[in-house]
């Protein structure tokens, strides 16, 4: 189906049910029971864990294919994002052009910047995207304040010119739209206690991330990306044989930008508002790390990557010594008290150290990331199956 | 003229931090292969080892004063710390006041201690996994130690000072023969300059001129054949990735009175530091050096008023810029060799 | 579905419709069945307390937090009562606000505006929160406050003091009861020059964002109106660790005092480099050489230690305020017994704004009658109250500004403790920090209920 093999289909279906349902999937909890604070099935988080899928795997393209570590990766979100809420405050707040100009200035950004760091490789290439990241950042947050908005963050306002809309005199700044159909806008079904919210942002994101997510199996699958992976696994032998492999890393390095430009876009699409941290180093470290958690040169794992991170950032640092002495109020009061100690270092303001633990244990237990985890899974679940099947004589 | 002479003696001194640092890293990151994205923290624990023995020094026992109130109105308790009553008040009190350079001898075992802990406890099952999750693990350590530091110390910067003989600064220019007062530059500075020269000797005699330091040497041009000649290489490697540790940690000792520590300050030293190995060349010790005195005098001169006022926000990308235009002109940074971590 | 016409009703109508015909579930959709964003329909209401909790500032969040839950507790008739015995306005009984019982979720901002925004997007669309509070920088507060006015919800700001906040980007749905750049510059301009003279040379050291901007430019302002001359105004990078490049030129550059347009981390940083290249020893002009610090917190007073004695600034309030400057101030000692009997130290600035805050708040919706951010409004505007421990105060309602007096301050000598580490010099009346709400611009909108 779509040219694409009978097993990259079903993922992408897969995939594509997975995105449809999250709403409801994310949200396992009864509304009012103890662990609904677990649930992650509402618009911001749900918007986010596309959105950073999309930057994922668009990065997973440049790192997971050519093995070239980009460490600014940031850059390119940050471009996208300042692009599109320009386009919103000038053009029009229908995000279309916002998302479309945003990929399109991340991915010149990306000409530039690919240019001149793809002389280099290995360390010295991230090196050079680093500084090019930092650079960028360091002047949005200054220099740049009347572009940029500086440290607060551009920002819509009410007086912006839009001139594609027509005149608001609603006195409320206008939310950005599909053809009317307000990003924030949303459907709730309580079913038996169960709260669903079916958002217009969430799915105008998901559907794009699956376009995103189809490009990608195809870039995969391609010629293209034979040639990268061949980049990967001996650059020298390729010049050698007289190949000139630098049109195909600036094009791969291009498209990388690109999804990071996009990603960008639909952040600003969904919530207005572009900040310079966007682009600052660690913001690049953690596309990097969501990848290398998820399955580097995997199709799916940058997603997983991606959204166990943004559920720890989300979930997990808004639980406080409150909730816990709620959840655990069955137990004696000393034991109560004594368990909510243990627990509360780990929670609210100490989610960092969740997650410091996370990566470690995931890296020490799973060298192939979260994909390797799956992947045992299955196995062990077939394993009975397969038994007789592994038995054949060895050849 | 006095304004460049206090600019490279800022430069110095910052590059001197920076240099400590990227010597610790160049020897676990460029000889070892590592990529130790917790070489930040450990400068940072470094730091809060200087934070700890002043915090043992000051343990004390409460009196009661009845002249004075407290904030609710009772009577204030005045800590009284204990080594002034073993020592009487003013040994106690000099003690105290030495906490910084006492810390040099407490932090030494300690960081070892750490970095030989954290080699054979983890890194050393990461020398043959990609540089990915390397990078993956010892992030995830950094932050680990961030937040164990978080936890026992708050996120509130702590102040350090130097002891009261060296807090405050006297008159350079004076001394090398100009005007009176034309270059005051504090004293706790010049002895972090002067204790970071040495400390980098020591760490180049010791590579050069002991048995120990030849073969860890022979082990970086080429392990395999060291190992073959039934010398124990990784034994040294790891004793290696204690020095290194302790290098960045006295690094942090020293920077407590120049900027009182918090948790934090090891992630602000990551990323350059990172810059100056690699523009230094990776692998060399002594491009590190270079590259890290180079880089901190160039951002202090683009701090300059006058340099702002022409080239409005250069204090803040001169270091990348300068990166970017050695890596394009130098393809191997400084002083690099080639081969090392191109791939 | 005849028409083609896809109007936000619309849609959300034939969703309704498609959704009741699968499951018959019971549907209400965010803008249609409620009469204002998240109106609580059960015994309790929550609120979200949005504070840094990762990061730099993350004891100075740590401080707020701990006043927030001291606020529910009172206002849920619990503990001592706090301010609320000495708040000029007696709607709150101590039985939670419009008698539903005050529950909270707190986030992490991190002092990010994108962090913060969607720390601020989960509790408004996973938790219900009907207000949001918190926040302990200026970015943090315009991007989280813009979030509200979009959302639909109240904002009210924690410690922010960049004057963007109730002037450029002030918002309906937003309110500050800390003070800012504009009124510390007012405050501080007459006691530098008693204190110092008229003929004084000053250089700025300025962090180059948002609030360094406003807080040099209200500081230049006042004390060039004093007589001061300005030699020159550097901005320094947020992220700078270490000032010595930006410091040691100053002492050469002919100005005798220098003013650090710092917060937090880079003031502590500043000053201790400060102290460290001898400016407080040395003399300049024939003069001694000066520093001022416009706005101080006690911990960044903390981290600098002794570096702090005897150099000027501004705070919004202390908790010694009441025992230093009597009666007028009433409701500060009643707080600091509250807050110190519960957590053991005395409660910083931070802590004391977001208490009164969540009062001011839960006040406000009592008068008005309902949580509808309308009304809350209403019920703010030019509202006129005294015994939160800043003395009789204006909630102003152009700009949604808080007007009262404002505390300049000395890092002590001899401090007896650790949280006693700055003494009151002055009292600026509020009338004397009062100014034209046009002079920001800025447009304040209308209120937005978000259905």
């Amino acid at each position: 189906m779509l040219g694409l093999s009978k097993k990259d289909t079903s993922l992408l279906i897969a995939v594509a049910v997975l995105v449809a349902l999250a709403p409801v999937l994310l949200n396992p909890f009864p509304e009012n029971s103890a662990l609904a604070q677990f649930n992650a099935g509402y618009p911001d988080l749900m918007q986010r864990f596309v959105i950073f899928g999309i930057f994922a795997i668009g990065f997973n393209i440049l790192f997971g294919l050519t093995g070239y570590l980009s460490f600014g990766h940031a850059a390119f979100l940050g471009a996208g994002s300042y692009a599109g809420v320009w386009m919103l405050k000038l053009l029009t707040i229908n995000v279309i052009p916002a998302i479309l100009i945003s990929t399109v200035v991340a991915g010149l950004f990306a000409i530039l910047i690919g240019y001149i760091s793809l002389r280099r490789s290995g360390i010295y290439f991230s090196i050079l995207t680093l500084a090019f990241a930092q650079m960028s950042f360091a002047l949005a947050a200054s220099v740049l304040t009347p572009i940029t908005g500086g440290e607060t963050g551009l920002q819509t306002a009410l007086n912006d010119p839009r001139i594609l809309d027509g005149v608001n005199d609603s006195g409320n700044i206008p939310a950005p739209n599909l053809f009317g159909l307000e990003m924030g806008d949303s459907l709730q079904v309580n079913v038996a206690g169960w709260l669903w919210t079916f958002n217009a942002g969430y799915y105008v994101a998901g559907i794009i991330m699956l376009i995103a997510f189809y490009v990608a199996i195809r870039i995969f699958r391609s010629p293209f990306g034979i040639m990268l992976r061949a980049i990967k696994s001996n650059q020298q032998r390729l010049n050698y044989t007289g190949l000139n492999t630098r049109p195909y890393m600036l094009a791969c390095f291009v498209i990388s930008g690109m999804y990071a430009g996009l990603a960008g876009g639909l952040m600003v699409a969904m919530d207005p508002l572009a900040g310079a941290e966007r682009m600052q180093w660690t913001a690049s470290g953690e596309v990097v790390l969501m990848t290398i958690l998820g399955g580097v040169g995997t199709l799916i794992g940058p997603v997983l990557g991606a959204g166990l991170i943004k559920y720890f950032e989300n979930i997990f640092s808004k639980i406080n010594s409150n909730l816990l002495h709620k959840w655990f109020s069955f137990l004696p009061d000393g034991l109560e008290d004594f368990v909510v100690t243990i627990i509360y270092p780990f929670i609210g303001k100490g989610w960092h150290l969740t997650l410091g633990l996370m990566f470690m244990g995931v890296i020490i237990f799973l060298p192939g990331g979260l994909v390797e985890l799956g992947q045992r899974i299955s196995r062990s679940f077939s394993k009975n199956k397969n038994d007789a099947a592994e038995q054949k004589p060895a050849e | 003229m006095d304004q460049i002479i206090l600019q490279i003696l800022n430069g110095l001194d910052k590059g001197s931090a920076y240099a400590l640092i990227a010597l610790g890293l160049t020897l676990i990151f460029g000889t070892l292969g590592v990529v130790n994205f917790a070489h930040g923290a450990l400068f940072m624990l470094g730091a809060f080892c200087a934070v700890t023995l002043s915090r043992i020094l000051t343990i004390s026992h409460t009196v009661i004063d009845e002249t004075k109130k407290d904030f609710l109105g009772n009577p204030l308790k005045v800590e009284v710390p204990y080594v002034n009553d073993w020592f009487g008040e003013a040994t106690g009190q000099a003690i105290i006041d030495w906490s910084v350079p006492l810390s040099i001898l407490f932090a030494i075992p300690v960081m070892i201690a750490i970095g030989v802990i954290m080699e054979r406890g983890l890194i050393k099952h990461f020398y043959k996994r990609p540089h990915a999750d390397q990078i993956l693990v010892t992030f995830g350590l950094a932050i680990v130690l961030q937040e164990i530091v978080k936890y026992y110390y708050g996120a509130n910067q702590i102040p350090t000072p130097a002891p009261e003989a060296f807090i405050g600064s006297f008159d350079f220019g004076a001394l090398i023969g100009m005007d009176p007062g034309s270059i005051i530059y504090p004293y706790w500075r010049i002895v972090y300059f002067c204790f970071a020269m040495v400390l980098i000797g020591a760490v180049f005699a010791f590579l050069q001129f002991t048995t120990f330091g030849m073969v860890v040497r022979a082990g970086m041009a080429d392990r395999e054949t060291v190992g073959l000649l039934g010398i124990n290489i990784d034994r040294r490697f790891t004793v290696m990735f204690g020095i290194a540790a302790a290098v960045a940690g006295l690094a942090g000792v020293m920077y407590t009175p120049i900027n009182p520590p918090n948790y934090h300050m090891g992630m602000d030293f990551l990323v350059i530091s990172f810059v100056v190995v690699v523009v230094g060349g990776m692998g060399s010790l002594p491009g590190a050096i270079l590259a890290g005195l180079v880089l901190g005098i160039l951002e202090s001169f683009a701090s300059m008023r006058q340099v702002i006022e022409v080239l409005p926000g250069i204090n803040q990308v001169v270091i990348y810029l300068a990166a970017i235009i050695i890596l394009l002109t130098r393809p191997r940074g400084l002083m690099g060799r080639k081969g090392v971590m191109e791939d | 579905m005849s028409k083609t016409t896809l109007t936000r009703r619309g849609v959300l109508k034939s969703g309704a419709v498609a959704g009741a015909g699968v499951a018959l579930p019971t549907i209400f959709t965010a803008s249609s069945a409620a009469a204002y964003m998240n109106e609580p329909t059960g015994s309790s209401v929550t609120l979200g307390f949005n504070v840094p909790q990762t990061g730099p500032y993350a004891d100075e969040g740590a401080d707020e937090l701990r006043a927030y839950m001291l606020a529910v507790e009172h206002l849920n008739g619990e503990g001592d009562g706090g301010m609320m015995n000495t708040f000029s306005s007696k709607a709150l009984t101590g039985n939670g606000i419009l008698g539903k019982k005050v529950e909270y979720v707190t986030g992490d901002t991190q002092t990010k505006p994108d962090a913060a925004r969607a720390s601020a997007r989960s509790m408004i669309e996973k938790d219900g929160a009907i207000m949001i509070t918190g926040g302990s920088s200026s970015g943090v507060a315009v991007a989280v406050q813009a979030l509200c006015q979009e959302a639909g919800v109240v904002f009210m700001a924690g410690l922010t003091h960049s004057n963007d906040t109730t002037g450029k980007d002030k918002k309906a749905n937003g309110f500050r009861h800390f003070f800012n750049s504009y009124m510390t510059g007012a405050a501080l301009a007459p006691i530098l020059a008693n204190e110092y003279g008229k003929d004084r040379k000053a250089y700025h050291l300025t962090a180059d964002y948002n609030w360094g901007y406003t807080t040099e430019e209200a500081v230049r302002t006042s004390t060039e109106a004093m007589g001061w001359e300005t030699v020159a105004a550097v901005k320094t990078p947020l992220a700078t660790t270490d000032f010595s490049s930006f410091i040691a030129p100053v002492l050469n550059s002919g100005a005798d005092v220098l003013v650090l347009n710092h917060y937090g981390g880079n003031m502590v940083n500043s000053l201790t480099s400060a102290v460290q290249f001898g400016l407080r020893a040395a003399e300049a002009n024939g003069k001694q050489f000066q520093v001022v610090v416009p706005l101080y917190s006690r911990l960044m007073a903390q981290g600098a230690g002794k570096n702090v004695a005897g150099i000027y600034g501004t705070t919004n309030w202390h908790w010694s305020l009441e025992n230093v400057a009597g009666s007028r101030y009433v409701g500060t000692n009643a707080f600091v017994q509250s807050f110190g009997a519960k957590y053991g130290f005395p409660p910083s600035q931070a802590a004391h704004t977001t208490y009164c805050q969540t009062l001011l708040y839960a006040d406000a919706c009592q008068r008005a009658g309902t949580f509808n951010p309308c009304g809350v409004q209403e019920a703010l505007a030019d509202f006129e109250f005294d015994g939160l421990g800043n003395g009789p105060t204006l909630y102003r309602g152009s700009d949604h500004q808080c007007f009262k007096d404002a505390l300049v301050v000395r890092g002590k000598e001899n401090p007896d403790s650790q949280f006693d580490l700055l003494e009151t010099v002055d009292i600026t009346p509020r009338e004397a920090l009062t100014y034209d709400p046009a002079i920001f611009g800025g447009e304040l909108g209308t209120c937005n209920p978000g259905a």
